[in-house]
């Protein structure tokens, strides 16, 4: 009997903190122990909180062990696998109970309490890469309900009774999307895409699911061609996401293996395959049309809809195309029922929704929380808050097509019409939060300058737009705006808006556009005042040395690489400013803090 | 895998391999693994242990786990079982001992009261 076992997260966060290594040592240290056939390594998808990466948990104790490093393998072994004492100082702070050798279960810790998992349910709980663990927690139970006691219709009208809409980013809902490819089903020839593209920065929700559960994206793919009457699936991944697709690879040969994928699926009659593309990493890949472009062999470019891929998709077929997280959830909602999952969420938003915290919050990582769980719950109660007691200043969520959210509004429960009612939008699930030491123009630009690289130049607003917008706002970050810059920003990304091609363009301007609503008066300050209230944009930022505070140490002086700083011996020193390069190595040695930047 | 009922047997067979994993078993048994309960024989009461659970297919309602010294090192090798807020304590067992323990505790809900540490 397997009394215990181990599972190692081999998510892409704790592999590139060094996951795999611990897991060698792992499975060696448990030999050499004689523990072998007692204690089982599993390495599972993302658990969640990479902040604390490598993450190990070890069960049936359930304590979860944190920033592991391989030399501490030995030690968990020794301690714990043979004697049974819980290697308390790399427990999880959270989860410690004191003068005990137990431990709380991950469950009543602030992170994990207030999430809901579904579409994660199995990360982080089964090994990926075996469809065995897959079928004892209900794999496959889904598709063999719908093949047996469905039929395609009653699979639509329960997917669209639960409510469920377009993880992606647009919130369309899903069983409207596949009712309307339903029709002549068996005398034309259909496909099922699954949109892996995911490219927003600081988005890697996606990412994990296909990590941590591959088999639930190939099952919900296979119930969806039945929905449909199509025969053959496509997942467009990108070629940026090795572990993703090493374990999608692994899960399709497998689910051929178990005749869950391939010919007469449960002797139904009903035949599904399903076949990878890998993407090059362009951002616009990831617009359906452009997404279809790119599987059929031609350059990754959008196309003007109607037609719109159910009637119209791939190699000209009828074609429906969800989202990873969309999928993910498919086959809850088939086991579960419709009621089930409604029973979830807000009125027009059901079930729940992933996210990837990022920037400046203590829990870096992957939650799922229900829809309507507001944003101040996110970010102080699951994400630990802002390190370093810094003011919490906005949450940016939709990425490159969103806005920002000003902690003004940080009690805004978190649905796909509320969020596009304050400005932004849900987009694919990224979320970055900012403190007092953000730029908002500089948070403008970086988004605005990943658009700009990415537009694949098809249609002009988009090409030769954003590109205008950028150049106004490097021109206000070096200090050379005027006020007129700010209506002249509003009103090309209001034209760039309403004219594009297509949904990369569409919503490019959003981060100028509500910054500039909800943080204007930083515009103005660097426009006007020519000062960065954040201390960020150098051009707009001056060192100074208050003489009063200056001891003459001659430190900054020595320090300074390009001779700015002059002065002699016990006399205040001065920074010469045409000189000056705005390092901060002044600032960062000065003893006395006497150096300031203004 | 032609038919559903491959699949449940799948499912069947794995469920017990994972449970582990999810805790909400019937009996939690620890085996005292601290220096004296090593000293006095808890690895081979610990193979005993796992070997019969297994061959009695008790891996869903059973969870094995190790702890520390509790104290009593003149009883060791310790084995105590919780149920619920219910807690066993046998002492001084062996892996015959163990087995019967198994058998007629973990398997048919009878507790041998003779191996416990009231009747010493």
């Amino acid at each position: 009997m397997i009394r215990s076992h181990v599972l190692i997260c081999g998510g892409t966060g704790c592999s590139a903190s060094g996951s795999n290594g611990i897991r060698e040592a792992m499975e060696k240290e448990i030999e050499k122990a004689g523990l072998s056939s007692e204690v089982k390594v599993v390495q599972t998808g993302c658990f969640g909180l990479c902040a604390l990466g490598p993450i190990m948990i070890v069960y049936p104790e359930g304590s979860f062990y944190s920033r592991v490093t391989v030399d501490d393998v030995p030690e968990i072994v020794s301690e714990h696998l043979v004697k049974g004492r819980i290697v308390k100082r790399l427990v999880y702070s959270e989860t410690v109970v004191e003068n005990s050798n137990d431990v709380k279960s991950l469950n009543e810790t602030n992170f994990y309490k207030k999430q809901k998992r579904i579409a994660l349910r199995n990360c982080g709980v089964i090994d990926p890469e075996n469809i065995d663990e897959y079928i004892a927690r209900d794999g496959y139970q889904a598709l063999g309900k719908v093949l047996t006691e469905m039929t395609p219709d009653e699979v639509i009208q329960t997917i669209l009774d639960s409510g469920l809409r377009g993880r992606g980013g647009g919130g369309f809902p899903t069983g409207l999307k596949w009712k309307f490819a339903s029709g002549n089903r068996g005398k034309v020839k259909k496909y099922v895409c699954c949109n892996a593209d995911e490219g927003d920065p600081g988005a890697f929700m996606d990412r994990s699911v296909l990590e941590g559960d591959p088999h639930a994206v190939l099952e919900a793919m296979a119930i969806a061609g039945y929905a449909i009457g199509a025969d053959e699936g496509y997942i467009y991944v990108r070629a940026e996401y090795p572990i993703a697709i090493k374990r999608l690879e692994i899960a399709i040969g497998q689910a051929h293996e178990y005749g869950l994928l391939g010919n007469d699926i449960f002797g139904t009659g009903f035949n599904f395959d399903i076949h990878l593309r890998f993407g090059a990493g362009a951002f616009v890949c990831g617009e359906e049309t452009a997404l279809m472009t790119s599987i059929e062999g031609n350059r990754g470019e959008p196309r003007p809809r109607p037609p719109f891929p159910a009637v119209k998709g791939l190699f000209g077929k009828p074609t429906i195309l969800n989202n990873v997280e969309t999928y993910a959830n498919i086959c809850q909602i088939i086991l579960n029922g419709p009621q089930w999952f409604a029973s979830m969420g807000t009125e027009k938003s059901k079930g729940t929704k992933v996210f990837a915290l990022g920037g400046k919050i203590n829990h870096t990582g992957l939650v799922e929380v229900p829809m309507g769980t507001t944003l101040r719950e996110v970010i102080e109660e699951i994400g630990g808050g802002i390190p370093n007691g810094k003011k919490f200043k906005a949450a940016q969520t939709g990425g490159p097509s969103g806005g920002c959210i000003p902690a003004s509004l940080i009690d805004t429960p978190i649905d796909y019409d509320n969020l596009i009612a304050i400005g932004s939008m849900m987009g694919s699930g990224g979320l970055i939060v900012m403190d007092e030491d953000t730029c908002m123009v500089d948070i403008a630009r970086f988004f605005l300058d990943f658009t700009v690289d990415e537009s694949c130049g098809k249609c002009t607003p988009c090409r030769i737009g954003t590109k205008r917008m950028l150049e106004i706002l490097d021109k206000i970050i070096a200090g050379n705006g005027e006020l007129s810059d700010l209506d002249e920003l509003e009103e090309l990304g209001n034209y760039i808006k309403a004219n594009s091609l297509c949904g990369l363009g569409q919503t490019a301007p959003n981060p100028v556009l509500s910054t500039l609503k909800r943080f204007r008066d930083e515009y103005v300050a660097h426009v006007v005042d020519k000062k960065c209230p954040a201390g960020v944009c150098k051009a707009l930022l001056r060192y100074v040395i208050d003489p009063d505070k200056c001891k003459g140490c001659t430190l900054c002086a020595r320090k300074c690489p390009v001779g700015a700083i002059s002065g002699t011996v016990k006399e205040p020193h001065k920074i010469d400013p045409t000189k000056c390069i705005k390092c901060g190595l002044c600032m960062a040695n000065c003893k006395f803090g006497a150096i300031s930047k203004q | 895998m032609k038919t559903l009922a491959e699949l449940s047997a799948i499912r069947e067979r794995m469920k017990s391999k994972v449970s582990v994993r999810e805790g909400g078993n019937e009996y939690l048994v620890k085996v005292g693994m601290a220096t004296c309960g090593i000293a006095a024989g808890a690895r081979p009461v610990m193979s005993a242990l796992l070997d019969e659970v297994s061959a009695q297919h008790l891996e869903e309602t059973v969870h094995v786990s190790q702890t520390g010294c509790i104290g009593i090192c003149q009883y060791e090798p310790v084995v105590e079982v919780f149920k619920g807020d219910e807690k066993f304590t046998y002492v001084k067992m062996t892996p015959e001992k163990m087995k019967e323990v198994v058998d007629s505790h973990l398997k048919d809900g009878k507790p041998l009261y003779q191996y416990t540490i009231g009747s010493m």
